[in-house]
């Protein structure tokens, strides 16, 4: 579990105090089912599963500001909207003041959805453009039944306009949202989600969508309404800049788990995990004399329905380990890149080694028999690649691919590689940090020398 | 130093309303130098994506559009681009002026393979080639990008965005253009794929001689990959110079206050300009940013100010620097011109961005 360690929160309004566990993820999954195809739904093979959210135990405090933070397809969203009963989990429970609400149906949850609110991506298109502002910010009160007359409701929304700076109010009220603009709308958006007094605000990405002189405001603004109103925020981003500031914790993800999780501050003077430290690299400095030349890790975030074995991160990790979970699949990234390199008629040569490369295409291979190509022996395949390892261990930077083959042999007419077994790396906690990471180069001595 | 291979001068490009004209692009000028990438930075609304079109002749029919674009590429031959008739311009694009989109999500053919689009543009713009020729030229391109061949024939849809955005940028390579506009090109992506495209394009001006034009309202990236920049406030450039100068010094007040406003690592207070971007059918007389500009003067609320020559070889136009600069100016302010405006108006949120 975290603890909060006496340091200095890093936003302004962070400084409420931080109380008891208001939220709590226990083990928490989201997998969305993929439709297979007709033959498949007849013999009953499952076409597999989209890992959104993958085993996440978190613990949100009172008056916290918790940063999920991560690419596109991290599963950011996806968690976000769980915590607050959005999206059914489908393991794992959340709690939110002791009650566990993925147990709750949709009638059960309606009285706790005042309590918890969303703020959404695109301020565009979460107001109903054929909603005047009255209409829209007051809707959460209709829903609720939370005032009397029309009068109160009056009252409430006035208030709520007033509370994000849409002063005078009367300006507003009978304005249609294609009349206001993005920073105007986001602040309306925060009307809403504020009218039906909640405690915890979700904010997937309300200022990406937003001019660079109005992101700031809108950061202001959900500062001092944390302030005034004593919420606690959940803030969704991939902008490690604007969590760096906002947030008093972090939670990096990649591919539906967390990869580390801690404090803001400590995350950022000393990032444990390899995935932080790219992202923390891969920010535009806009002062150039702080820019430093950089390398940035190698291709894209993985689909999430075929996720790679061991740490999800292996295959753009520089500083991988054999542990890590390599397979078949990273061979073939490793020869198509190589190739990329090479003149078309030397990689057309190299290439004709083998029978099929996207054979190795396929998942979860640890031990691949590779077909040589045509005119072709086992042991040219076998001797291409111990040519390939050997030219490896002399350059720089190192490719990490190597260390996790174990050994390669020929066997029955083919090239046989076999990987490391993989192991699932764990959160584990640092304890003079208070920081969680869940890497194989960073887990405790006594654990490693286990394998 | 070398010619520059494309020159515009007071360019101006305005759309018809109702209310009147909207003039987006206001008397620009600016240069461009072979192999040379100048960022185009501002908010949105300042017009920096209609400066783009405008330049490659792309603005819609209902627009206006005066001015000079001295194209000075062989196949441009110092030929003024405004007013070429559109066949004329049609035959230019391509081989002398090429586009890479914002969203590449959006912008290739979901019907078509990738092969296709390298087909259909290498066909229209370079007639004649043969079909092993067009292959050849496309798997050359597509493997500087990072494409492996055995992509060559694969769906849009069996790409993620940043390969898109990489064969966007390959389709515009291989007509080999000397001239590139960069819109937003990565604006829809993460922040890892943003920084290898990123390097992409700074690794462009290396490897070949084409000179970009990348439009962006990310400071950060014009920092990382341009050698100028040039800031963009309501239809005016109000500074450009050197990136690393313009960065580490900025003279123009609205530069100043965009930096300010940027979150970064190093961020520890909230800053923000007060207001918003002048409605462009009747933008503020005098300098366009005195309502927002926090050390503004009485003069400059009715005298615009000129672009001035700073010694750093910076272009600023404000009348704090002209007034530095040549002394003289102070004259054009008027009597108690020099006074500090009174107190920005209390702006409120009413005008807010």
């Amino acid at each position: 579990m975290l603890t909060k360690p006496d340091i200095e929160p890093s936003g302004e309004g962070a400084a409420a105090e931080v109380g008891e566990p208001l939220v709590e993820a226990t083990g928490l999954e989201v997998h969305f089912g993929l439709r297979g195809g007709l033959l498949g739904r007849f013999s009953g093979k499952a076409a597999g599963a989209v890992r959104a959210v993958d085993g996440i135990d978190l613990t949100l405090r009172k008056g916290e500001v918790l940063g999920l933070v991560g690419e596109s397809g991290s599963g950011k969203t996806t968690l976000g909207r769980t915590l607050i009963g959005l999206t059914k989990a489908t393991a794992g429970s959340i709690s939110y003041r002791g009650q566990d609400i993925t147990e709750l149906g949709e009638r059960g949850l309606r009285p706790l959805r005042r309590r918890l609110q969303m703020v959404f991506q695109d301020p565009h298109a979460s107001l109903n453009p054929a909603m005047d502002i009255r209409t829209a910010v007051g809707h959460p009160l209709r829903i609720h039944n939370l005032v009397a007359d029309d009068q109160e409701y009056e009252a409430r929304v006035v208030d709520a306009l007033e509370r994000v700076g849409l002063t005078p109010p009367e300006r507003y009220l009978g304005k249609f949202p294609g009349d206001l603009s993005g920073g105007q709308k986001q602040r309306a958006v925060l009307a809403r989600a504020i009218i039906a007094e909640p405690e915890l605000l979700v904010a997937d990405e309300p200022i990406s969508m937003l001019d660079m002189s109005v992101r700031a405001k809108i950061l202001q603004l959900m500062l001092d309404l944390k302030r005034d109103l004593d919420l606690t925020y959940v803030y969704v981003t991939h902008d490690l800049a604007s969590a760096k500031f906002f947030c008093d914790s972090i939670a990096i993800m990649y591919l539906g788990r967390i990869v580390e999780y801690g404090p803001t501050a400590q995350v950022f003077a000393n990032p444990q995990h390899p995935y932080t430290e790219a992202l923390l690299a891969a920010i535009p400095e806009p002062d150039p004399e702080r820019a430093l030349p950089r390398e940035l890790p190698r291709g894209e975030i993985p689909d999430a329905a075929r996720p790679p074995m061991g740490c999800a991160f292996h295959p753009r990790c520089p500083v991988a380990v054999a542990a890590c979970g390599w397979e078949a699949r990273d061979l073939r990234t490793l020869l198509e890149n190589r190739w990329l390199e090479l003149a078309p008629e030397a990689a057309a040569r190299e290439k004709s080694l083998f029978a099929d490369v996207e054979s190795l295409a396929a998942e979860s291979l640890s031990t691949v028999a590779i077909a040589p190509g045509r005119g072709h022996t086992p042991e040219d395949v076998l001797e291409y690649l111990r040519h390939l390892r050997e030219e490896a261990s002399e350059a720089e930077p190192r490719e990490p691919f190597w260390r996790g083959v174990v050994t390669m042999h020929a066997e029955n007419g083919r090239a046989v590689v076999e990987f490391a077994p993989p192991r699932d790396p764990r959160l584990s906690l640092i304890q003079a940090t208070g920081v969680q990471v869940a890497c194989h180069l960073r887990e405790p001595v006594a654990s490693t020398t286990g394998t | 130093m070398t010619e520059p291979v494309l020159s515009v001068r007071d360019l101006r490009v305005w759309y018809g309303t109702d209310r009147g004209p909207v003039r987006a692009v206001d008397g620009v000028t600016f240069d461009v130098r072979p192999g040379e990438t100048l960022g185009l930075v501002g908010e949105s609304g300042c017009g920096k994506s209609t400066l783009g079109r405008g330049v490659l002749g792309l603005t819609p029919a209902a627009a206006a559009v005066d001015g000079e674009v001295v194209l000075r590429s062989p196949g441009g031959a110092g030929r003024n681009l405004v007013g070429l008739p559109a066949k004329e311009i049609q035959r230019l694009r391509g081989p002398e002026l090429g586009l890479i989109f914002q969203e590449p999500m959006t912008r290739l053919n979901p019907l078509m393979r990738i092969s296709q689009h390298f087909e259909e543009a290498l066909r229209a713009h370079e007639k004649g080639l043969s079909k092993q020729e067009i292959r050849t030229r496309a798997l050359d391109a597509l493997r500087g990008m990072g494409i492996p061949e055995s992509r060559y024939r694969s769906y849009p849809h069996e790409f993620s965005g940043g390969m898109r955005q990489r064969i966007m940028i390959a389709l515009a390579l291989v007509l080999r253009p000397a001239f590139i506009v960069a819109d937003e090109p990565t604006t829809a992506l993460d922040v890892l794929v943003e920084a290898q495209i990123i390097k992409i394009l700074a690794d462009l001006r290396k490897n070949f001689d084409t000179s970009l034009v990348l439009i962006t309202h990310n400071l950060g990236i014009v920092a990382e990959a341009c050698d100028r920049v040039a800031v963009m406030y309501a239809g005016h450039i109000v500074e450009q110079g050197d990136a690393r100068e313009v960065f580490a010094n900025p003279q123009h007040p609205y530069t100043r206050e965009l930096l300010r406003s940027t979150i970064s690592l190093s961020t520890t207070g909230l800053h923000f300009i007060p207001g918003s971007p002048p409605d462009l059918v009747e933008p503020p007389q005098g300098c366009r940013f005195h309502p927002r500009c926090p050390v503004a003067m009485r003069g400059c609320a009715t005298v615009e100010p000129p672009e001035v020559v700073l010694p750093t070889g910076v272009v600023s136009a404000c009348w704090q620097q002209a007034i530095e600069v040549e002394p003289s100016l102070v004259d054009e302010l008027g009597p108690d011109g020099r006074e500090p405006l009174a107190a920005v108006k209390e702006i409120s949120v009413a005008d807010e961005a």
